[in-house]
C-alpha cells in the first residue's frame, strides 16, 4: 500500500483528534492528579507522591492484595470465556445456513443479545437463573442439583460465564461467518476434487481464511471481558463475598462507593496501562497479518 | 454465487437449533414474566402466563418517570451517532487515503480508546461534565460515549473506504469536483453501506452502555436502563415491571438489526473482510 | 484415462423450467475422446462453466447422463470421478508449502509416503516447480500458483481428464503464451484428455485440436480451428471467431445468385430448399473478400481503411450494409468508390443463423465440398 504522503490530512483528522483528546486526555490528567494526592474529605487534598502506586503494587497491603486478586480473577474469566466462545463461535459459524430466509432469521436472532443494554442482560439472567422465579434455576434444582448463584461462588462463576457466552458468542460467530463468506467457491471445489476430508477442508481452507477475523474477535472479546462491569454487577454485585469482583467492579467500588479517590486513580492508571499494553500487542499482530493478506490477490 | 458452498450438514442444523434455542430461552422467559402478575411470578414457575396481564406495560407507557427514560436514552444515542459519524467520516478518509506524520500512532491511540475501561473514566467524566455544566443532560452522555464510538466509527469507515479504488477520487478531481462536493456527492453514496454499519455500531454501543450513562445523569436525563434499577419497592422487587421494561429495551435493537441484517457480518468484521 | 460421453445432457437452475429459455444448458450430446485437447469456447453466460461443473461433478444435471468410458457417473460426487480442475483464480492452500500442496491429493487418498514423495518430485520437475518446492505457496506469483493447481491434478495417476476454467485470466499477458505452450507440451507427453474453457478465441484456437463453440446454452459448432474458420456452422461462430468477424449481410437467394440490396453475388452452390419465411443471410469472411479498383467485381463504398500492422482492412458498405474486406498491398484508391472480389467457395448462406449446406452445381467437381 503506497498511500501518498500528505500532512494536510491532519486537517481531516483534527476534529476526531480534538474530541477524543477532550474525552480521554483531560480525564486522564484528572486521574493522574488524584493518584498522587490523599484526601480526608472536604475537598482538601495532600501530596502523597507515589504512595498509592507503591501500595497498589505491593500485594502484602490491603489495596495491593485486593488489586492482584481482582486482576487474577479477571484474567481467569477472560481465559475461560475465550476458551469457550472462540471454538463455539467457529462451530456456530460453520453450521450457519448459507442461503434463503433462514440466513436473515438466524442473523437477527444471533445479533439480538448484542443489542440488549448490558444491565438488562444482567437482569435477564437474574430472572432466568434465580432458583425461586427463574426457569433455569428452578429446572436445575428440580433435577436435584443444589444451585444458588447468590450463595455459592462456583455457581456464581458458572452463571456469569454462561451469561457471557450467551451475550457474546454471536459476535465471534458473526465475525467468523464474515470470514467464511469471503472464501471463493473454487476453494471448496478444489478441495473436493483433491479428496479432502471435512476436517482437512477446515484446517487447510477455512481456518487460515478466518485467521484475521478471529484475531479481531479475540481482541474484542479479550478487551471487553477485561473491562466487564455491568452484567456481573447486576447479577451478583461482585459476590458472593468478592468471588466475582472483577477489576472494573472493584474500581467503581473504591471510586464511587468509598470515594477513595487517590487509590481509585492509581488503580485506574495501572489498569489502563495494562489494557494499553495488551491492546498494543494485539494491534501489532493484527497489522502484521494485515500486510500479509494485502499481498495476496483477493478474487471477487 | 455461493450455490456450491459446502452444504450445512445435519449435525450443523442440530448445532444451530440448540444454539438459537439457548439464545432465545432467556428472552422468552423475560417476555413470559412481563405478562404475568407479580403474584404468579412469586408463587409458581409456569411456562406461560396463567393469568395474562398487560398492567406492567400500561404502567410504563402512562408513567412519565418510566417513558421519559426511553426518550432520554434515544436522545443521547441519536446525538452520539450523529456526532460520531460526522467527525469520523473525514478522519477515516484521511487514514484510508494518505500517509501523514504520526498516522500509525494516532490510529493506534484512537483504537486504544475503544478498549479503555469505562470504569476508569466514570469519575473523571463526572468531574469534567459537572465543571462545564453539562451534567445530567443528554449531551454529557452523548459526548462521553464518543470516547469509544468515534474510534470505532473511524475504524469501520476506514475499512469500507479502503475498498473503494483510489482512481475514483482522481477521476473526480480531473472532472473538476471540489473536495467537499466530491465527498458528499460521489464518495459518500459509494460507502453508504459502510456508513449504515458504522451508525448501527454507534447506536449499539451507546444504547447498551450503562456505567457512564448512569454516572453522568441524575434525574432529568436518566436513561431507561437506569430507571430499571429502581424497581425495588416496599412490597419487594416488582419483577413483572422489571421484565416489561427489559422487553421494551430489546425492541429498538431488534428493529435496527432488521435493517442492517445483510451487512451485519461484514460490520462485525469492522469492514475488513 | 477415459473418454467422456454427454448423453442428452441439459441443465436448469430454476425449479420450474417453463421452456428452453429457462435452461442454462440446452440438450447436448457429445463425446470427448480419450487424449483429446478440447476447447470450450463461448462468451460469458453461454453455459460453458455449467457444462464444466457437470463434468467435474459439482453440479448434477437436470436431465441426461454423463459417462466415463461407458460407466454412468451422473450422480457420482466429484471426489469419486477421476478428474482434476484448474480454476479461474489460482487455488492454493495458503498455509502449505508447494510440496505439501502437491502431495495433498495423494495424502487424502492415503498413498504411501515414499510413493507420494517420488510422484511429487516427478510432477514438480515437469512443471518447473522444483526450485520453489519448499517455499510457501501463498507467496508465489499467479502463474506459479496456477501451475500448482495443475500439479495437484497431475500428481494423481488415475486422472482421466483435466478441466481448465479460464485458467489464464489472472496471468500476466507475457506469461500467458508461455504457460499455454507448456500446457500443450504436457498434453502431448501425458496422453490426457484436456478440456479448456475460455472466452478468448486465441487461447482456444492455439490450445485445442477440437473447439466446441457454445452460444446461449447450446453447442453451435464442434470442429477443428480450420473448420470453424472456413465453414462457420452458425453466424454466431462467424462473428465470434476471427478478427474482424465474418461479414453477414441480409440477402435473397435465387438459383446460384444472391441479392444483397441491388448487388448480385454469384454463388458456388445452389440452394433449392431454403426454408420460406426465415431470415436469409450471406456470410463471407473479410479474409476472403478483397478490395479492387472501381469497376472490378462488386461496387462498394469505402468508409475507412485501418492499418492493423500485418495487413490493411477496409471498412466498406455493400448496398448500404457495413462489411470489412482486405486491401491488397499494391492497391491505392482515390475517392470512396471501389470494387470487391469474393472467393465464391467461401461464401455461405445462412437461414435464421444456421448454415445451409447447398448443392454443388452439376458439372462442377462434385463432392469437392460435401454437405456437412
Amino acid at each position: 500500500m503506497d498511500k501518498p504522503v500528505n500532512n494536510r490530512a491532519w486537517l481531516l483528522v483534527a476534529p476526531v483528534f480534538l474530541i477524543v483528546a477532550f474525552s480521554a486526555i483531560v480525564p486522564i490528567m484528572t486521574v493522574v492528579n488524584y493518584s498522587v494526592q490523599d484526601t480526608f474529605g472536604n475537598n482538601q487534598f495532600f501530596w502523597n507522591g507515589l504512595g498509592w502506586f507503591q501500595e497498589l503494587l505491593d500485594p502484602s497491603t490491603e489495596l495491593g492484595g485486593r488489586f492482584l486478586d481482582a486482576l487474577w480473577r479477571n484474567l481467569l474469566f477472560s481465559a475461560i470465556i475465550l476458551a469457550i466462545e472462540v471454538p463455539l463461535g467457529i462451530l456456530v459459524a460453520l453450521s450457519m445456513p448459507r442461503e434463503g430466509w433462514k440466513v436473515a432469521a438466524t442473523l437477527v436472532v444471533m445479533a439480538l443479545p448484542l443489542l440488549i443494554p448490558w444491565n438488562v442482560v444482567g437482569t435477564i439472567w437474574q430472572v432466568f437463573a434465580r432458583a425461586d422465579i427463574g426457569l433455569a434455576g428452578w429446572a436445575i434444582n428440580a433435577l436435584g442439583i443444589d444451585y444458588n448463584y447468590t450463595g455459592d461462588p462456583l455457581a456464581a462463576w458458572i452463571t456469569i460465564v454462561v451469561m457471557d457466552v450467551w451475550h457474546w458468542t454471536s459476535l465471534v460467530a458473526l465475525l467468523c461467518y464474515a470470514g467464511l463468506k469471503s472464501i471463493p467457491d473454487a476453494y471448496y471445489q478444489a478441495a473436493r476434487i483433491d479428496g479432502a476430508s471435512r476436517w482437512a477442508v477446515f484446517t487447510t481452507i477455512q481456518l487460515p481464511k478466518m485467521k484475521r477475523v478471529l484475531l479481531i474477535a479475540v481482541l474484542l472479546r479479550f478487551m471487553d471481558s477485561f473491562m466487564i462491569y455491568t452484567e456481573p454487577f447486576v447479577l451478583t454485585g461482585g459476590g458472593p463475598g468478592n468471588a466475582t469482583t472483577f477489576l472494573s467492579i472493584d474500581l467503581v467500588k473504591i471510586a464511587l462507593g468509598q470515594f477513595d479517590l487517590g487509590k481509585a486513580a492509581a488503580m485506574s492508571l495501572v489498569y489502563n496501562l495494562i489494557v494499553l499494553a495488551l491492546c498494543w500487542v494485539f494491534y501489532t499482530v493484527m497489522t502484521n497479518t494485515g500486510t500479509e493478506r494485502r499481498q495476496e490477490e483477493n478474487p471477487a | 454465487m455461493s450455490a456450491h458452498m459446502q452444504p450445512s450438514s445435519r449435525g450443523g442444523t442440530l448445532v444451530m437449533v440448540l444454539y438459537l434455542a439457548f439464545l432465545i430461552l432467556p428472552i422468552y422467559w423475560l417476555v413470559n414474566m412481563s405478562l404475568k402478575t407479580n403474584f404468579e411470578i412469586n408463587t409458581t414457575v409456569t411456562l406461560w402466563p396463567n393469568d395474562i396481564t398487560f398492567e406492567h406495560y400500561i404502567k410504563i407507557f402512562t408513567d412519565a418517570s418510566w417513558y421519559s427514560g426511553y426518550i432520554n436514552s434515544l436522545t443521547y444515542v441519536a446525538l452520539n451517532t450523529v456526532i460520531s459519524i460526522t467527525l469520523a467520516l473525514p478522519a477515516a478518509y484521511a487514514f484510508s487515503r494518505y500517509s501523514f506524520v504520526g498516522e500509525k500512532h494516532l490510529f493506534f491511540w484512537l483504537l486504544s480508546n475503544r478498549m479503555a475501561p469505562p470504569a476508569v473514566f466514570a469519575l473523571p467524566f463526572f468531574n469534567l461534565y459537572s465543571a462545564i455544566g453539562l451534567f445530567d443532560t443528554p449531551w454529557a452522555v452523548a459526548l462521553a460515549h464518543c470516547l469509544f464510538n468515534v474510534p470505532l466509527a473511524v475504524w469501520i469507515l476506514e475499512g469500507f473506504m479502503s475498498g473503494v479504488p483510489r482512481e475514483i477520487d482522481e477521476t473526480a478531481a480531473i472532472d473538476g469536483y471540489s473536495f467537499p462536493r466530491f465527498f458528499i456527492k460521489i464518495f459518500m453514496p459509494l460507502i453508504a453501506s459502510g456508513i449504515g454499519v458504522a451508525a448501527f455500531f454507534c447506536f449499539m454501543f451507546s444504547w447498551v452502555e450503562l456505567l457512564l450513562a448512569r454516572t453522568l445523569t441524575a434525574s432529568n436525563a436518566k436513561p431507561i436502563a437506569v430507571t430499571m434499577t429502581r424497581t425495588v419497592s416496599a412490597a419487594g422487587m416488582d419483577w413483572g415491571l422489571l421484565a416489561a421494561a427489559g422487553v421494551l429495551t430489546i425492541i429498538p435493537g431488534a428493529l435496527v438489526i432488521w435493517f442492517v441484517r445483510n451487512y451485519i457480518a461484514k460490520g462485525f468484521a469492522l469492514g475488513r473482510v | 484415462m477415459a473418454s467422456i460421453t454427454l448423453d442428452g445432457l441439459a441443465h436448469t437452475y430454476r425449479p420450474d423450467p417453463r421452456g428452453p429459455q429457462d435452461y442454462a444448458l440446452k440438450e447436448i450430446d457429445h463425446v470427448w475422446r480419450q487424449g483429446g485437447a478440447y476447447a470450450l469456447l463461448g462468451p460469458s453466460g453461454c453455459g460453458k462453466t455449467t457444462l464444466l461443473n457437470i463434468i467435474s461433478g459439482l453440479v448434477v444435471p437436470t436431465r441426461g447422463r454423463i459417462l466415463f468410458d461407458g460407466r454412468d457417473v451422473t450422480r457420482l460426487p466429484t471426489e469419486a470421478r477421476n478428474i482434476a480442475q484448474v480454476f479461474q483464480f489460482p487455488v492454493v492452500y495458503d498455509t502449505m508449502s508447494v510440496r505439501e500442496n502437491l502431495a495433498f491429493p495423494l495424502k487424502n487418498r492415503r498413498m504411501p509416503r515414499e510413493a507420494i514423495a517420488r510422484r511429487v518430485e516427478e510432477i514438480a520437475s515437469r512443471l518447473d516447480l522444483t526450485p520453489v518446492l519448499d517455499r510457501k505457496a501463498s507467496n508465489l506469483t499467479a502463474d506459479a500458483k496456477q501451475k500448482i493447481s495443475l500439479g495437484r491434478g497431475l500428481v494423481r495417476e488415475d486422472v482421466a481428464a483435466i478441466l481448465f476454467d479460464e485458467p489464464l485470466t489472472v496471468i500476466d499477458p507475457h506469461l500467458k503464451w508461455q504457460l499455454r505452450s507448456s500446457l500443450k507440451e504436457l498434453h502431448r507427453a501425458l496422453d490426457l484428455t484436456m478440456i479448456y474453457v475460455t472466452h478468448d478465441q486465441t487461447e482456444a484456437l492455439t490450445f485445442a485440436d477440437t473447439v466446441v463453440v457454445m452460444h446461449d446454452g447450446a453447442v453451435v459448432q464442434t470442429g477443428t480451428p480450420e473448420e470453424l474458420f472456413e465453414r462457420p456452422a452458425h453466424t454466431f461462430v462467424g462473428h465470434f471467431i476471427g478478427s474482424p468477424g465474418m461479414n453477414v449481410l441480409p440477402a435473397q437467394v435465387e438459383g446460384r445468385t444472391a441479392h444483397v440490396g441491388d448487388v448480385a453475388i454469384a454463388l458456388d452452390r445452389a440452394y433449392p430448399a431454403l426454408p420460406k419465411g426465415e431470415r436469409i443471410e450471406l456470410g463471407v469472411r473479410p479474409e476472403f473478400a478483397t478490395l479492387a479498383a472501381p469497376g472490378t467485381g462488386l461496387p462498394v463504398t469505402v468508409t475507412r481503411i485501418e492499418d492493423i500492422g500485418r495487413a490493411r482492412i477496409a471498412r466498406i458498405e455493400i448496398a448500404g450494409n457495413p462489411a470489412a474486406a482486405m486491401v491488397p498491398e499494391e492497391l491505392s484508391l482515390d475517392g470512396d468508390r471501389a470494387g470487391l472480389t469474393l472467393d465464391p467457395r467461401q461464401v455461405h448462406i445462412y437461414a435464421d443463423g444456421v448454415l445451409v449446406p447447398g448443392v454443388p452445381a452439376p458439372g462442377e467437381a462434385a463432392g469437392r465440398e460435401g454437405a456437412a
